[in-house]
Order: C-alpha cells, then sequence, then structure tokens
C-alpha cells in the first residue's frame, strides 16, 4: 500500500501546488521519488513527529495540503496533543498517514504494534478515519483525502497487499464498498483484513452461507445506513479488524445496532483483544494468535449460524 | 510615551479581566505587557481592518496562558470591540482562559499546552520562504515551556532550514509554574543553548522599551538564522504586590487588590 500510495501521492502532487510531504525520517525506498520531484515540497523533519505535526499544522493555516509520513504509532501515538490541539482545533489540512496499520510490523514487537490508533483517531474532533481494505483503496482514499477538507488519518499496510478489488470500484469516504452480496451474514471489515474476509466469505459460500462483505475503508464518518441495512437484511453481523476490540470498528458499529432500540440482529466484534501482544512474528501469524485467519473467520460465522439453529 | 500608555492599559485591562473572571495568571500577563505593546504599537504588520490579509506578520502567543494581555491589546488596537474583554472566561463562546482563535480576529493560533508554538511558527515560517511571502512569524514562549522537548525539536529545525523570517521572544520571568526556574529545572546558560542551536540570539531587558524596540526593528539579526530574544523579566511586572511573587500564576486580585494594583498604575478612580 505504502508504493501504491507514494505512486499516487506524486500523481496529484504534479497537478496540485499545494501538497507537501513531511516525514519523520522513515520512509526508505518509499518516499524518494516524491523527494526527487518536489524537494522543495518534502522534508525530513528527522526523529520528530511533534514538531512535524506542528509544522504541518503551520503550513496547513498557510494554505498548503500537508501529508506527514512515518510508521506504525509514530505519527499518530507519539504526537497525539499536536494532533488535537493543533490539527484538530485547527481544523486543517493535515493528512496523517501511517504505514504499518495492524499487525504490518508485527516481528518489530509491541512498540511497533499500530492497534489502538483506530480508536484513538476517532474519538478527535473534525478527524475523518480511513483504513482501505487493499491497494485499489489505497490509491482511491490518497486522492479521496486531497479532496476532502480537514484533518484525515490514512491507516495503511506496508507492502505486497493482495490486491481484492479487481475493478476500480466506487470509492466515497464515508461509504461503504459492497465488495461482496449475501443475505445470510454480514462481515464488516476495515483495512488490510479486507482480503481474509472475502477469503472466509467464499469458502463459507461453498459451505452454504451467503455472507455479505463491506469493506468500511472510512471508519468515521461512519456509513450508519450500510450498517442498519445489514442488520435489517441479515441475521447477523461480524466486525473484522485488526485493532484492539476497544474503540474500533467493532465498537462504530456496536453503537449504531445499540442505538436501535432493539435487538435486531446477532452480532460478534473480532479483533485483538484488550492486551499487549506477547507474540512477536509476521502479520499472518500474529493475525492468527487473535483468531483473524480466514479459518478464525469462518469458525466464528459457523458458530454464530448453529448458535441460531438451537 | 507611546509604548508606556498602551502597556499600561493591557495591565489594566488584563487586571481587570483576571478580577472579574476570578482567574490565574495575571502575573504572566503582566510580564508581557511591555513586549506585546511595542509588536503592537510598532512592530508587526497587521491591520485590524484586514485580520487575514495575506502578507501579514504572524504572531503566535504560545505562552497561551498569557492571553488576558494579548486579547487586551487587540481590542486596543481595535481587532474586536473592548467590550468582548468582559466575556474573558465567561459562560458561553467567549474569551478563553487560554489563547484561541475561534471567533476572535487577530488570534492566529490557539494554545495552552505549552510547547505547541514554536512548530506552528516554523511551519507559517516555511511556507512564507517557500512562496516568497514576506511576512515575518513572531513566536512569544514562556521559560517554562522551553522545558518541553518539542520546543527543542523546532529549535533544531529553524536555524537547519534557515528561517529568518521567524523569531522567538522568550518571556524570562524566572518564575514557572511550581516555583523559581532555577529550582525546577535551570535552563541556564539559556542564551548560550539557543546560539548552540544555531540561533542569532540577543538578550535584553524585558521592560525597557527602547532595548525593545531596538531588538525588534533590527531583525533578523543574522541574515539566513532564526532570531531568539531572551527578554529579561520580571513576573507581575507594574504592580508591586505581584511583582517576583509565584503566587500570582494562580491567584485572582480581590476588589481592595484590584483598586491598589490600579492606583499603582495611575488610575485613580
Amino acid at each position: 500500500m505504502r508504493t501504491t500510495f507514494i505512486h499516487t501521492l506524486i500523481e496529484c502532487a504534479r497537478a496540485d501546488g499545494r501538497i507537501w510531504l513531511l516525514v519523520g525520517d522513515l520512509g526508505y525506498s518509499v518516499v524518494e521519488p516524491f523527494r526527487q520531484e518536489f524537494p522543495g515540497r518534502f522534508i525530513n523533519v528527522g526523529v520528530a513527529e511533534q514538531n512535524m505535526t506542528g509544522i504541518a499544522t503551520g503550513l496547513a493555516i498557510s494554505g498548503k495540503v500537508v501529508f506527514t509520513y512515518s510508521i506504525a504509532n509514530f505519527p499518530t501515538l507519539r504526537c497525539l496533543e499536536q494532533i488535537r490541539n493543533d490539527v484538530c482545533y485547527h481544523n486543517t489540512n493535515v493528512k496523517i498517514v501511517a504505514v504499518g496499520g495492524g499487525f504490518a510490523y508485527g516481528a518489530h514487537g509491541m512498540t511497533h504494534h499500530a492497534t489502538e490508533d483506530l480508536a484513538i483517531m476517532r474519538a478527535l474532533p473534525n478527524m475523518t478515519v480511513i483504513a482501505p481494505g487493499d491497494p485499489v483503496e489505497a490509491a482511491l482514499a490518497t486522492r479521496a483525502i486531497i479532496e476532502w477538507p480537514g484533518p484525515c488519518y490514512l491507516r495503511l499496510g506496508k507492502a505486497q497487499e493482495p490486491v481484492v478489488h479487481k475493478t476500480s470500484p466506487n470509492f466515497q469516504i464515508g461509504k461503504a464498498i459492497v465488495v461482496r452480496k449475501g443475505g445470510d451474514v454480514t462481515l464488516i471489515t476495515t483495512g488490510g483484513i479486507l482480503f481474509n474476509t472475502v477469503q472466509a466469505a467464499e469458502q463459507l459460500a461453498r459451505q452454504g452461507i451467503q455472507a455479505r462483505v463491506l469493506s468500511m475503508h472510512t471508519l468515521k464518518p461512519l456509513d450508519t445506513e450500510a450498517v442498519l441495512a445489514a442488520a435489517r437484511q441479515t441475521k447477523a453481523i461480524v466486525t473484522v479488524e485488526e485493532h484492539s476490540i476497544i474503540g474500533g470498528l467493532g465498537s462504530a458499529v456496536a453503537e449504531v445496532l445499540a442505538e436501535l432500540g432493539s435487538s435486531h440482529t446477532t452480532f460478534r466484534r473480532m479483533g485483538i483483544k484488550n492486551e499487549f501482544c506477547r507474540q512477536i512474528g509476521s502479520q499472518e501469524y500474529l493475525r492468527g494468535v487473535y483468531g483473524l485467519s480466514v479459518e478464525g473467520i469462518i469458525e466464528v460465522v459457523r458458530s454464530l449460524r448453529e448458535a441460531a439453529y438451537k | 510615551m507611546k509604548y508606556y500608555d498602551l502597556a499600561t492599559k493591557i495591565r489594566a485591562h488584563a487586571l481587570r479581566m483576571t478580577h472579574k473572571a476570578n482567574a490565574s495568571h495575571i502575573g504572566t500577563s503582566l510580564s508581557i505587557a511591555d513586549i506585546l505593546a511595542v509588536l503592537y504599537e510598532s512592530i508587526l504588520h497587521v491591520d485590524p481592518k484586514r485580520p487575514t490579509w495575506p502578507d501579514r506578520d504572524r504572531f503566535i502567543l504560545s505562552k497561551g496562558h498569557g492571553c488576558a494581555a494579548l486579547y487586551a491589546v487587540l481590542a486596543e488596537q481595535g481587532f474586536f470591540p473592548k467590550e468582548w474583554l468582559d466575556t474573558y472566561c465567561q459562560d458561553g463562546p467567549h474569551l478563553a482562559g487560554h489563547i484561541t482563535h475561534h471567533g476572535v480576529p487577530g488570534v492566529e493560533v490557539s494554545t495552552g499546552s505549552l510547547g505547541h508554538g514554536l512548530p506552528i511558527g516554523c511551519g507559517m515560517a516555511l511556507a512564507g520562504k517557500h512562496d516568497n511571502q514576506p511576512h515575518r512569524v513572531f513566536v512569544l514562549l514562556s521559560d517554562g515551556e522551553c522545558d518541553e522537548g518539542s520546543t527543542w525539536e523546532a529549535a533544531l529545525f529553524a536555524p537547519h532550514h534557515q528561517l529568518d523570517n521567524l523569531i522567538a521572544i522568550i518571556d524570562y520571568n524566572k518564575i514557572q509554574s511550581f516555583g523559581t526556574v532555577k529550582e525546577v529545572l535551570d535552563l541556564e546558560p539559556l542564551a548560550g543553548k539557543w546560539r548552540a542551536f544555531g540561533w542569532a540570539v540577543q538578550e535584553i531587558d524585558g521592560h525597557d522599551f527602547r532595548q525593545i524596540e531596538n531588538a525588534l526593528t533590527s531583525l533578523p539579526f543574522k541574515k539566513g538564522q532564526p532570531s531568539c530574544i531572551i527578554a529579561h523579566t520580571i513576573k507581575g511586572k507594574g504592580v508591586s504586590f505581584m511583582e517576583n511573587q509565584l503566587a500570582w500564576h494562580y491567584k485572582s486580585p480581590n476588589a481592595e487588590q484590584l483598586k491598589q494594583a490600579l492606583a499603582e498604575l495611575g488610575f485613580d478612580k
């Protein structure tokens, strides 16, 4: 996703002189083409995320569209108060990009597991929160947030994520993409776990369970209509996210369902338990630890169905 | 003289506002009154009729708790009606107890958590350089916020990028939130630190109008370098019983104290 992001950003920057890119001394082998083409609009601010975010605010107040770029939790949690007071309170055109959402840097250990970022960014007024499901969505999201006024958080995977969308979907901020139609159960996902979810849905279909899959690439503002439609039209909703079970997609969907007033649907959240992951390893290994593998998703859906028949 | 008159009005407003609101931070407003008077009387290229004029100089009060003084000078210069000062810290969407830009013409940036102003100032200065704009960016910091790492991140950045359109003014009143600077976290040698980071530094008496004016009219001190003015000031300056007293970081003057303070400033009514 990071390569798709940078190529898309370069294309946009050719046509839009407002676009700047600030990096916190990261981006080796990724951001160099931007630096080469737009040396006057690229700054490596050094290992200083607070300053990076403040500088971005000052540039944005001066009329620029400023991307801040780093990995894991560095561009978000390290400078959270700058994001809240500077970026969000001034409602600036700062677009925060984190590479390595979830367990993409799994072997690097706990510090590099970005597993609470969505919840924290979602809580900030004025902030739009986007986690594309595959490289196709990442490119579309990059274009969309340039045009979208105000602060945005773009949570990317890392590299070589499989492409889910064989054709370019209709991508609108705040509108879920129906990746797969189905009337039995709805699987709602955000971010790169989309691929596993679609795989699971295809295997479930062979077992006679038709799963609708929604790529909820925009976590905020949430597409409540898509959630409500799923609640009305399918028997169960399962949220799947590579993120803490607290405050992210599952919580956002639960908030919508809870305010329906009556229980229309069975609901289950899949995500990372409220704990620091004590294990390290590949992204797929760590996903499996928390049941976010293809098999894990299938198991949860089957158990819901069996419970419904009891 | 003009600076003295404006500075005295700033102090009187700040005292009345703090009294009415039963608010904190009068000492820190009094220590910057003279600097603000010179800035707004003759240094900053700003226009109260056009507060968002693109070529205006930018002023950021990074020590957002000193905002009573800034609201006062903005009202005196005509950015908004003086009656607004009565809304300071009152219920409703009015003048907040830390500087806020929402709905307040002339305020560029909202602050209140320390260490945010200089990074934002770097961004504004960078944009100005990139776009060949003539404006300068002034950031007024407290000594206490020189404890913040983010201040020093920006202090490293500005010289590296030759931001000679950026000016940091440090209100060095030697008293921070819970003690003297020397007791809490000694900053000395403060000028040496800024010089070592690559700034062109001048130290002045922050209550001597001639010294303030001389420094602010010789900017940048060195081409290609950001300028740092370390203004030695007195917390609570101008009111005898508030000067150099930590307590006036928190206390609000009662009616009797307000009367005495205003009398010392020459307002006897």
